[in-house]
């Protein structure tokens, strides 16, 4: 039997994509509808599948929030901060550093590649990195305090200074793909505006405030919602930096479902937890979808 | 995952291109303007790199050196190194570290292109409905997944012995983004080529192998280089599923090796400076590739 030139590309087709289609329907979909799943029983991974409880560990989670002292409350509570204080610090420093470096000529490249470097190290080795600066008394900051003469502080230990203190490393860690993102935005927006704006007597202040915020918009949109949902899947900083103490007060969302899940083996509790997380990542994607979606006419 | 909704893809190469390019060469008067611009981007820059620089000269001083302030070494000594490689798996993990991530790489390099070949060249049944498919994973964040994967690899023994390899590396062998990517830059290659070496009698794989695939290469390297440095970096995933020492990658050893060392800086710093050092290279190497790659993708590697 001939097969005709169409069905023989059809069979190609599906040839190519046979593995890949096999990965994403066991390894991506079917553990996703697990998840749902897991979270609706009271699993423990040694007996296997657990009863199925309905949403008692939804109820759990729920209960534990209002305890005094709670370590879910404080979780989500800190991986809200973390997002409200990073990712406006981060954008607006971003947005300012790829503001000088459009308008140098020499070493452009240099200042580039020093502000990128942090992003394509390991988390957990910039962790310890600071948790060496850090340090009391030893740690370069504190002497560098000393020098000036100011009081120096237990960053990491401070129960009011953990949490910033952390911030600061997650914002310079990933500040360079901001600024990256921010130069290819910048360099898209044509030079005519700018000569249009000279011409008509505007200066810098109402350039930047007329020409380049509005015309940036979807690519500070864009990069919000990229940075928030890494700022709300914090993790590896935190394991290495303080395990979500002094007091819980740097503990994260995804921290509690390691701890639920690989040290207490609470799966159903620690799945219901990632359903909660992956409902908040979902919003924020829709609601980047939509707001994207809207054009933009130079 | 644009950049902006409008820009077609040769208007992000070409601003893409013109970022990592070199600039116009002409000599700037000296204005305070300018003198102000270089201040303050030293500044910045001295901040991003002094922890980078204070993590290297810690891990050249002997441990005397720490409690009395100095910022150069007095004594610098290679003695940490030495200690911590030789009394330590750091070797072990090494090589963990770069079979897991050439592993991976290897296989992303080959699948993603691959499917994202098939996904823009082909016409078929179903085609629209496998691409949302593939896409609308990328929605599905890391952490609701490994606890599903950790079940799934412990029923299928993934865990243990040899296998570990298996269950660090399977999540990562096949990635959406990468196909997402490279389905964009596909469009770049003409039709009409793939049809003279179908005239020619050349078989379907040799088509994309041989004609399609050379002439996307700066693309997979890029595909290559991110993927590479992520699974380099990879911690959450690893710390779950690597159960015995001898099976950790790089940053899970680190982290154990912290726990050990408690407060001996100077060995804490070299063991960064080991996990670190490797990806300088990398990123001193590929740099211009790296950025540009951030720049036309928008997208986090």
């Amino acid at each position: 039997m001939k097969l005709t030139l169409r069905r023989r590309q059809i069979l190609w087709a599906y040839l190519f994509l046979s593995v890949s289609l096999v990965f994403f329907i066991t390894i991506r979909w079917y553990p996703t509808l697990l998840a749902f799943n897991i979270s609706f029983r009271d699993w423990n991974v040694f007996k296997g599948a657990g009863d199925w409880v309905g949403l008692a560990n939804y109820a759990d989670i729920w209960e534990d929030f209002f305890k005094p002292r709670s370590a879910v409350r404080a979780a989500f509570g800190n991986t809200l901060r973390y997002v409200l204080f990073g990712v406006p610090l981060q954008l607006a420093l971003a947005l300012s550093v790829a503001l000088l470096l459009v308008r140098i000529r020499q070493l452009a490249g240099f200042f580039r590649a020093a502000y990128f470097v942090p992003f394509v190290t390991s988390a957990v080795a910039v962790a310890f990195v600071w948790n060496w600066l850090y340090a009391p008394q030893v740690g370069l900051i504190n002497q560098g305090l000393k020098i000036l003469g100011l009081p120096m502080q237990q960053f990491l230990r401070n129960p009011d200074l953990a949490l910033p203190s952390i911030t600061v490393v997650a914002v310079w860690r990933t500040i360079g793909f901001a600024i990256i993102i921010f130069l290819a935005g910048l360099q898209q927006i044509p030079d005519i505006y700018y000569e249009a704006a000279q011409i008509d007597g505007a200066n810098r202040w109402h350039m930047f405030w007329r020409i380049t915020l509005p015309l940036l918009n979807p690519v500070i949109v864009y990069l919000a919602v990229l940075q928030t949902i890494e700022f709300l899947r914090m993790f590896d900083l935190v394991q290495n930096m303080t395990q979500g103490g002094p007091l819980n007060r740097t503990t994260t969302v995804v921290l509690e479902v390691y701890n639920e899940g690989f040290s207490s083996y609470n799966m159903g509790y620690a799945a219901a937890l990632t359903v909660i997380l992956f409902g908040l990542i979902l919003a924020i994607t829709v609601f980047q979808l939509r707001v994207l979606s809207r054009r933009v006419e130079y | 995952m644009a950049i902006s909704v409008d820009s077609s893809t040769e208007h992000r190469l070409e601003a893409a291109e013109r970022l990592v390019g070199k600039p116009p060469q002409s000599r700037t008067r000296f204005s305070w303007e300018t003198f102000l611009t270089y201040l303050l981007l030293s500044i910045g820059a001295v901040i991003m790199v002094t922890p980078f620089v204070w993590m290297i000269l810690t891990s050249l001083k002997p441990a005397t050196e720490l409690v009395q302030f100095s910022f150069l070494p007095v004594n610098p000594t290679l003695d940490n190194y030495v200690e911590v490689l030789g009394t330590n798996s750091f070797g072990q993990w090494y090589f963990n570290s770069i079979l897991i991530a050439l592993i991976s790489t290897t296989s992303v390099a080959f699948f993603d292109t691959l499917v994202g070949y098939t996904l823009n060249k082909f016409e078929f049944p179903g085609k629209t409905i496998i691409f949302l498919g593939i896409l609308a994973t990328l929605m599905i964040p890391t952490e609701m997944l490994i606890i599903p994967w950790y079940n799934m690899s412990v029923q299928l023994g993934w865990h243990q012995g040899t296998m570990q390899y298996w269950g660090i590396v399977f999540p990562g062998v096949i990635t959406a983004v990468g196909i997402f990517l490279m389905r964009q830059f596909f469009d770049g290659v003409p039709n009409e080529l793939l049809d003279a070496a179908r005239i020619d009698g050349m078989n379907e794989f040799g088509i994309f192998w041989r004609i399609a695939l050379p002439l996307v290469k700066p693309a997979v390297a890029a595909l290559c280089i991110f993927n590479f440095i992520g699974n380099w970096n990879a911690y959450l995933w690893p710390l779950i599923i690597a159960s015995s020492r001898e099976f950790y990658t790089l940053p899970v050893g680190l982290s154990f090796f912290r726990g050990e060392s408690t407060t001996q800086w100077e060995k804490i710093m070299t063991g960064a400076s080991l996990a670190t050092i490797p990806l300088l290279i990398v990123f001193i190497l590929f740099q211009r590739q790296i950025i540009k790659g951030i720049a036309l993708t928008g997208i986090k590697g």
